[in-house]
This record gives structure tokens, C-alpha cells and sequence, in this order.
């Protein structure tokens, strides 16, 4: 087991390193630069001059071949933990990113609990009393769920808050308390908030995760060893809960690794509706004005993250079924 | 013996057994699932509602209205008054006056109950082309005369009818859901496969690709990509484009669960007898191992179409995917960005937004009745 946590460890490094080529890569693909953007913007009060873009553009190495400029981000990456400056705020990246990230990911990890806590339970539920009432407002729900775009979800709560609630719609607390320092009043304001991103961002997850835990576990309930366990006098629920149910977890674990990319994307799309203090916001404002260095390392961050949640649950599906090969 | 050979052929009366095959018994155990057959026929009218979109529509989508300006949806009323005071019945919209409120700059609309716009079936209106080969000007439904306007779901601001918008838009986002799940089927089914039953380097390599795919959140890589698609492109190769950053993502999750599945079965009993039987890898793979694990597959497919559709709709409603002038639900969802907006008019969101969820429901009901149907284990 340790050799193959320690393998798998190993091959995270050629897969972190592409996509640290292919982030560079992306971030490069539109046509023009940052400053391109910038003198556009200028263009009409005034611009710039051709001499002063010469050195601003030498100020920032923008003018040089593309592996150059990847190999000097890289070496400020690996040696000094440094992800360059963003251009427009005129900040090192590194002021700008970890707070948000923080967000971003604590509001992905409070939807993951969200999402088994709902999910488990009510999948097997509606395995188990299949064609119930219950199984079918399950169900239902499950489908509304999958079939709600989760900006469009954050559209609708908002406009109903808005229009029904007068609540000021958008942000993770309310405006009086943005300056503030962090006491109880504001985490509690902060606590009235979240609930909606999460439920937002949670719903189309859980849905999914319902119907794959129902389906997997109805492959499960009608295998002999079922019957012989219940022929063994074993009582229900622990019959449940010890074989088929441990089972049907297989796929539902190899789906961490997805599910984690899923919400982080969830939410930075989400972010960007309710106007969230996240990644969301900051990452398409980075993207349409060419921002390179702050897109590329968000893009960057955030998958290297991810690449990490695929890993464990790898680990995770090695250790609950042992027929997944170590080798 | 030869007595037996020169005779012909014996009468055979015995009945022969009505042995279904295995679609056969599929179908009969699908139509007994009610919601998901009402949906395969939902879901074709869906369909047919992208290809008949123009017939349908009651005016022409691009057309633009100075003084119909956010109007709101106007209704269709049964009996209307004539000449002589006699009411008799006739279908018909009134007729919508935009009154400006000079001091808050507000619009407001106000239904004419004297100009009645007459309605029928089979009118004459926009012209549009059939399949690309002849031209027809005949709508389903709409104004009888074709310079009228009529606005049953709302209108933009720029004044677009959005029940026409909304019909045409169909076609794009029901095509991109169809187009990618087909290349995400061929391209994850063969390597998943692959990955799967040779295992060794090969899974290896494919394993690697798909993490590193995955590795990367979907919306921050699509936007990105999408970001880099030049403004100024054909919609044609903007939209093949798009679909093809959409199902980039969409193969490697079916990939996996084929070869997590062939990983599982790969040495099960019968596997290993059919090999000791002298079979060869594709038929041991076409006969035993697809059959066992189909079911799964659709499931999976059913349910990739409708999160196509889904990622579509939200990278068109964050600005990065279709353009205008392309009509698409998230294209139209796009001009309800906003709480300002949508307070303003409602039906911007609720129209395109409707349509959205009752194709996917549909369509993940389908899916749930054909694996529930396939699955040769329930009961």
C-alpha cells in the first residue's frame, strides 16, 4: 500500500508539470498582451507612445521568446515561491490569491460534506424502497436538481430573496460588516450567508451522487451473497450497511477526484453571479484583460489542488476494494 | 434413412417457444416505466422542435422592434368584439401601447382593449429556408397580418421576440449536446476499454492523460480556451469549436468507468472460461464484457448529453462561449446577467431557463428508464 501511495506520488510530478505548460500555454493563446489591453484602454484618453511601451513591455520581459518567459516564472515559482506580479492590480500575485483561494476551496469542501451528507443517506434510501413515495420525491428532486444550471439556481434565489426576502443580494457578508474585524455578530451574518452558495453549489453534485448511489446499489441487492447473509438470519440494516452498500461505495469514491474539479468550477461560476469574494470573480477579470500571470497562476494553483484530491481517492478506492491492483 | 430423405420436408407442429431477444425484453421493460417513456417522446418533440424551428416560431428571431422594447408577454384571447357590438370568436393579442414615465425613465405597457391583432394557424410571415434547399413563409401559429407583431413570451431589449428566439435557439443547444456526448462515446469507450483490459503501460499512459485532464478544473480551463477564441470567427467554426472543448472533458469520465469496470471483470470466471475457450480478445470483449457493462454506459451517456447542453449554456452566459448573433439558450440567458435586469423582466430568465430544465429533466428521465430496463439484474 505504501509503495503504491509512494508511486503515485512520483507520477504527480510529470502530470504537475504539464499542466504548468499547458496553464502557460492557455494563458498565451489569445493574440496580443496585457498591454496591448492597457494601450487600448488608454487609446482613449490620450495613449501611450511607442517609446513608453517599448519599456514598459522591457520592464515586464514581455517582449521575449515564450519558453523564456516561462522558464523566469517557473524558477520564481520553484525557488522563491514567487507567482510574478499582476499587471493590472500592480501587486505580486501572492497578496492577491490566498485569501480567495481560501474561500474558494473552504467553500468547495463545506459543499462536499453538503453533498455526501444529503447523498448518501437518501440514495440508499431510495435503493432500498425502490418505486416507494418516498424513492420518487427522491428522485424527482434529484432530477430537478441535475437539471437546474447552478448560475441559473443562484439567479433564481437571488431574485426570490431580492424580490421577497428585501434582502441586498451578493457578497459573503452584508455591507455594513465588510470593513468590520471578524467577531461573532460577523460570523454569524457570514453563516446567514454561505448556506446559499453552498446549497447552490452543492445541489447538481448531490443529485448526481444520489442517482449513481442508486443505481450501483440496485446492481448490488439482488446478488446471492445478499440472500445468503439474509438467509444467515442477519438482521437488515447491518446486512446493508456490511455488503452491498460497502460495494456500491466503489464508484461512488472514484468519483472524489471529479467531484472536487466540478465544485471548484461550480463555484467560480457561481462567485461570479453572487459576487463572491472568491476566485471566480478575480479569475475572469484576470482572463479578458490578459492578466497572464495572475490567470496563469490560478488556473495553475487550483489544479494542482485538484490533481491532489484525484490522489486520494486513488488511495481511497486501492484501500476499500482490494480487487483494484496495487501494481 | 432413405425412405426418411426422399419424403418431404416433416410437418413440424410442435409450437416453437416465442423467444424474445434481449432488445426485445428491453422495450417491453422500458414502456412499463411510465415517466420515462412520456419523456422519449418529450424528448423527440424536443428534437423536432430543433428542426422544425422556423415553422414553429411565430416571427422571425432577429427582427427588432424599437417599440416593443422589454414588452411584456402578451396574451391570447378567444372572443373579440366586431363592428356591430356582436362578440363572436375569434383568436387574437391586444395590441400593446409603451407609455415612458418621463421623470424615472421607466417603461411601462399598457394593452390597447380597441386594436386587436387577429391570430390563426398556418399564416404567412418571415420567409425562412427548409433544410437549406427551398424557401417558405408559412408559420404555425402567429398574426394573420404579417406586418403585425406579437410578443407571447416577452421581448429583449431590443425589442426580439423571445418565444421565437427561444424556439430557434433549440437547435444549437440541443445539437452540441447530441454532437459532443458522440465524440466523448468513441473516443472513452476505446480508450477506456484499452486501458482497461491491457492494463500495463498503456493504462498507464491513458491513466495519466485522463488525470491530467481532470486535474484541471473544467470552467477555469474552458475559459481560458474559450477566452483565446477570436471575436471576429464564422459562428459555424465558433460553434464546432466550442463543442469541441465541451466534450474534451466529457470522454474521460466515461473512459474511467469503462475501465473501472473492465478492471473489475477482467479476471471474473466467465472471462477467463471464454478465453480458455480459445476466443479472441475483441470477441471476448464484444460478446461477454460489453453486455455485462452496457447498461452502465447508458446511463453515463444520458446523463453527459444533458451536462453538455449544461456546460454550453454556462460558458455562453459568462460571455465566452457562443456570440451573438448565434441563438442559443445560454446566449439568451446571457441578457438576464444581472438581478437589475431580471427584476425589470422576469421573462428573460424564465423563458430560456424553462427550456433548459425541461430538456435535461427529460432527458436524464430517459436515461434513468433505459438503464433501469437494460439492467439484467433488477427486479
Amino acid at each position: 500500500m505504501l509503495s503504491f501511495i509512494y508511486r503515485r506520488l512520483l507520477y504527480m510530478v510529470p502530470t504537475v508539470f504539464l499542466v504548468s505548460i499547458v496553464t502557460f500555454a492557455i494563458i498565451q493563446l489569445p493574440p496580443g498582451d496585457y498591454l496591448d489591453t492597457l494601450a487600448a484602454e488608454l487609446n482613449d484618453s490620450g495613449g501611450l507612445d511607442a517609446g513608453t511601451m517599448q519599456s514598459l513591455r522591457d520592464q515586464y520581459g514581455l517582449g521575449q521568446p515564450m519558453y523564456v518567459q516561462y522558464f523566469k516564472w517557473m524558477k520564481g515559482i520553484l525557488l522563491h515561491g514567487n507567482f510574478g506580479i499582476s499587471f493590472e492590480k500592480n501587486l505580486p500575485v501572492n497578496d492577491l490569491i490566498w485569501d480567495r483561494l481560501g474561500w474558494t476551496f473552504g467553500i468547495s469542501l463545506m459543499t462536499l460534506a453538503f453533498i455526501w451528507m444529503t447523498a448518501l443517506p437518501i440514495g440508499i434510501y431510495s435503493a432500498v424502497r425502490k418505486y416507494s413515495v418516498g424513492d420518487y420525491i427522491a428522485t424527482f428532486f434529484g432530477f430537478i436538481g441535475l437539471a437546474i444550471p447552478n448560475f441559473l439556481l443562484a439567479l433564481v434565489m437571488m431574485y426570490v430573496a431580492f424580490k421577497y426576502f428585501g434582502q441586498s443580494v451578493g457578497g459573503l457578508v452584508s455591507p455594513e460588516y465588510l470593513d468590520q474585524p471578524w467577531d461573532l455578530e460577523k460570523i454569524g451574518n457570514l453563516m446567514s450567508r454561505i448556506w446559499m452558495p453552498i446549497v447552490v453549489v452543492g445541489t447538481s453534485g448531490a443529485a448526481a451522487l444520489i442517482r449513481i448511489m442508486r443505481a450501483n446499489l440496485l446492481d448490488e441487492l439482488y446478488r446471492p451473497y445478499v440472500v445468503t447473509a439474509r438467509a444467515k438470519g442477519m438482521s437488515e440494516f447491518k446486512l446493508l450497511m456490511k455488503y452491498p452498500v460497502r460495494v456500491a461505495l466503489n464508484p461512488f469514491i472514484s468519483t472524489i477526484g471529479w467531484i472536487l474539479p466540478t465544485l471548484v468550477s461550480g463555484e467560480i461560476i457561481v462567485a461570479v453571479v453572487m459576487n463572491l469574494p472568491t476566485t471566480g470573480p478575480l479569475l475572469l477579470r484576470a482572463l479578458l484583460v490578459q492578466d497572464m500571470y495572475l490567470a496563469g497562476s490560478l488556473i495553475f494553483i487550483v489544479s494542482i489542488l485538484t490533481v491532489l484530491g484525484t490522489l486520494l481517492s486513488d488511495v481511497l478506492l486501492a484501500w476499500i476494494d482490494p480487487r483494484i491492483r496495487y501494481q | 434413412m432413405t425412405t426418411l430423405s426422399s419424403n418431404t420436408p416433416i410437418q413440424d407442429d410442435t409450437e416453437v417457444p416465442n423467444v424474445l431477444s434481449p432488445w426485445a425484453l428491453m422495450w417491453r421493460k422500458f414502456k412499463r416505466h411510465k415517466i420515462a417513456f412520456l419523456s422519449l417522446w418529450l424528448v423527440g418533440l424536443i428534437y423536432l422542435m430543433a428542426l422544425i424551428g422556423p415553422f414553429l416560431a411565430p416571427g422571425d428571431a432577429a427582427d427588432t422592434n424599437r417599440r416593443a422594447i422589454f414588452q411584456p408577454p402578451q396574451g391570447i384571447h378567444f372572443f373579440a368584439e366586431d363592428a356591430e357590438g356582436n362578440s363572436r370568436f375569434q383568436l387574437h393579442a391586444k395590441q400593446m401601447k409603451m407609455q415612458i414615465d418621463r421623470s424615472t425613465m421607466r417603461r411601462t405597457y399598457v394593452a390597447d382593449e380597441t386594436d386587436i391583432i387577429p391570430l390563426g394557424f398556418f399564416v404567412r410571415g418571415s420567409e425562412y429556408e427548409v433544410l437549406g434547399t427551398f424557401k417558405a413563409d408559412v408559420h404555425l401559429f402567429g398574426p394573420k397580418d404579417p406586418d403585425d407583431r406579437v410578443y407571447f413570451f416577452g421581448a429583449d431589449r431590443l425589442g426580439r421576440d423571445m418565444m421565437s428566439r427561444i424556439i430557434i435557439g433549440t437547435k444549437v443547444s440541443m445539437s452540441i449536446g447530441l454532437v459532443g456526448v458522440a465524440v466523448s462515446l468513441v473516443v472513452g469507450v476505446a480508450l477506456g476499454g484499452i486501458s482497461g483490459f491491457y492494463g500495463g503501460w498503456v493504462d498507464n499512459l491513458i491513466q495519466r492523460l485522463i488525470e491530467f485532464l481532470r486535474s484541471i478544473p473544467t470552467i477555469p480551463l474552458w475559459m481560458g480556451l474559450a477566452a483565446a477564441i477570436p471575436l471576429g470567427w464564422p459562428p459555424l467554426r465558433t460553434y464546432f469549436v466550442v463543442t469541441l472543448i465541451v466534450s474534451m472533458i466529457g470522454w474521460t469520465s466515461l473512459a474511467r468507468e469503462v475501465r473501472g469496470k473492465f478492471l473489475a471483470m477482467r479476471d471474473e470466471d466467465f472471462i477467463i472460461a471464454a478465453r480458455l475457450d480459445g476466443l479472441t480478445d475483441w470477441e471476448v470483449i464484444r460478446k461477454h464484457m460489453v453486455p455485462n457493462f452496457s447498461s452502465h454506459i447508458i446511463a453515463s451517456l444520458t446523463l453527459a448529453v444533458p451536462l453538455m447542453i449544461l456546460a454550453e449554456t454556462s460558458l455562453s452566459f459568462l460571455g465566452i462561449g457562443l456570440q451573438p448573433p448565434i441563438i442559443s439558450w445560454g446566449t439568451l440567458l446571457k441578457e438576464a446577467q444581472n438581478i437589475r435586469s431580471i427584476v425589470e423582466a422576469p421573462w428573460l430568465l424564465i423563458g430560456p431557463g424553462a427550456m433548459i430544465v425541461a430538456a435535461v429533466l427529460t432527458l436524464n428521465f430517459l436515461g434513468d428508464g433505459l438503464r433501469d430496463a437494460a439492467d439484467p439484474n433488477a427486479h
